[in-house]
């Protein structure tokens, strides 16, 4: 039974492995296109057609002013056709890969002001709705009575709010400025987490790769660097503009202030960085680990692709639990070092 | 990015006015009451401990005095017996030496009879011997007996 059971999912798998080998794949496009941003949400393939879900294109074009329609119109363009003037740009295009272009009354391909709806966006507001619906209920329960016996949904509750507060945050800030401080690196902690938790998920409405796309990350460090350096305090600046070093240092070419303004912007942009290249180079090797079975199954034949896919599965699974530890150590490193950050800028001389 | 910035800094605004506080004051606040509540506790148990202290100090005072009470009375109630005794004896023992010199009078009384009988008596016999003059002294005893049997129911009274 069980020995059938095998036979019938490696046949299962050579179907699939043959059913495809007529397409040649393209590995960049399959796996920047996954990764990457997108203007639909694609859902499955039945029958050769795809079913997506039409996210709106909100354009501003310098020429043709605001656009707004639906995605579905550009991306069931055939090559060369334009829809209002726009079109979206293939994966290969060397200047504005997968983005959506304008060709202007020049015959120019232009990049339009795009305020787009895309697919990280639309994840994007699925955490945050999710967020909401998550700890909104627990928040109103306790504002109902603060003394009431927590329900098991409060204590998960508690217990994940906790293991932030008392773990990453305490340590890191002054007790007395914690009030002010916890409710952003709480929800920038659960706002990383439950992307790069959803990002995993391979399914519609999930599956949009929030936290490794670079824009995302760039708004995250920009909240921590604003809350560094608008709420530091007169020390912190003090240690920045006028630090206690050598007086030839800091004039009358004000060299320390210069460093210590620029280390000011490497934190935040390393934080950038790393969860950033962190989320997107696990979601690239589960890709390429998917493209291997398409590659060498183009190479060598159904069979060889097949065999492939047993490992390239195994491998997948494992990437996958290996990606779900990420997912939590790079929200706790990025809220970890932004603590640290906030708390730098908060310290007091003594 | 702006979509980002929009949806992050709303979720960012809605917890951090409702969310967040809400909890971590309630935990707070819990934890506040927990721990003085345990302290409460601690405190009812020690007050707890003093009033049976307390009570244990009465009891034991309340069995020393029930006890010491118990004594005394067996102590009374012996002295009394024992000055009841001694009353009584006291009055025996003045009837007896009531009664003793009573006897003691009789007695001398009696005796007093008695010598001034037998000193009658020897008037008597001397008057009886010097009224018969005799010579010899056979004769003389003789007589005496005599007049000692004449005068027997005289000595027996």
């Amino acid at each position: 039974m069980k020995c059938s059971l095998r036979h019938i999912i490696l046949m299962l798998l050579l179907l699939l492995a043959g059913s495809l080998k007529a397409e040649t794949l393209d590995v960049k496009s399959f796996i920047f296109g996954h990764t990457g941003d997108g203007y639909c949400f694609h859902v499955t393939e039945i029958k050769g057609k795809h079913v997506c879900v039409w996210l709106p294109v909100i354009a501003h074009s310098k020429e043709t002013g605001w656009h707004v329609f639906s995605s579905k119109h550009v991306c069931e363009l055939k090559e060369g056709e334009t829809y209002q003037g726009f079109y979206i740009a293939p994966m290969t295009d060397p200047k504005y890969p997968g983005k959506l272009v304008e060709v202007n009354g020049q015959g120019e391909i232009t990049r339009p002001f795009d305020l787009s709806f895309t697919r990280n966006a639309f994840g994007i507001f699925l955490v945050c709705g999710f967020m909401l619906a998550f700890f909104l209920p627990a928040a109103k329960k306790y504002k109902k009575d603060p003394m009431a016996t927590p329900t098991k949904y409060q204590g998960m509750i508690e217990w994940l709010t906790y293991m932030v507060l008392d773990g990453v945050i305490s340590p890191s800030i002054p007790k007395s400025k914690v009030p002010k401080f916890a409710p952003y690196l709480l929800t920038v902690f659960f706002f990383i987490f439950f992307c790069n938790l959803f990002g995993l998920i391979p399914f519609f409405p999930f599956g949009s790769n929030v936290t490794g796309n670079l824009s995302i990350t760039l708004v995250l460090a920009l909240c921590t660097y604003v809350a560094v350096n608008v709420f530091g305090n007169k020390h912190y600046w003090k240690e920045i503009l006028w630090p206690d070093v050598p007086l030839f240092l800091k004039f009358p070419i004000p060299l320390m202030p210069i460093i210590e303004l620029v280390s000011t912007l490497t934190k935040p942009f390393a934080l950038m960085i790393r969860l950033f290249a962190n989320i997107l180079a696990g979601h690239i090797v589960i890709m390429v680990l998917m493209a291997l079975i398409f590659i060498i199954g183009g190479m060598y034949g159904a069979g060889m692709g097949g065999a492939t896919s047993i490992i390239s599965i195994f491998m997948m699974v494992f990437m996958t639990a290996l990606e779900c530890l990420v997912a939590y150590i790079q929200a706790y490193v990025f809220t970890m070092l932004s603590s640290i950050f906030i708390g730098m800028s908060q310290q007091e001389t003594e | 990015m702006i979509w980002m910035l929009i949806g992050f800094l709303i979720v960012l605004f809605i917890l951090a006015k409702v969310g967040w506080p809400m909890i971590m004051g309630a935990v707070d606040k819990r934890n506040q009451h927990i721990s003085d509540s345990l302290v409460a506790a601690q405190e009812a148990n020690d007050a707890l401990a003093g009033i049976e202290a307390a009570k244990a100090k009465a009891l034991a005072e309340q069995q020393a005095e029930q006890v010491r009470i118990i004594n005394e009375s067996q102590e009374l109630r012996k002295q009394l017996i024992e000055e009841a005794r001694n009353e009584a004896r006291a009055e025996a023992e003045k009837m007896v030496a009531d009664a003793r010199l009573k006897i003691q009078k009789e007695q001398e009384e009696a005796m007093s009879q008695m010598k001034a009988e037998v000193i009658s008596l020897s008037v008597d016999i001397a008057e009886k011997l010097l009224q018969r003059e005799l010579a010899d002294k056979d004769a003389q005893s003789r007589y005496v007996e005599a007049i000692l049997k004449e005068n027997q129911p005289r000595i027996e009274a």
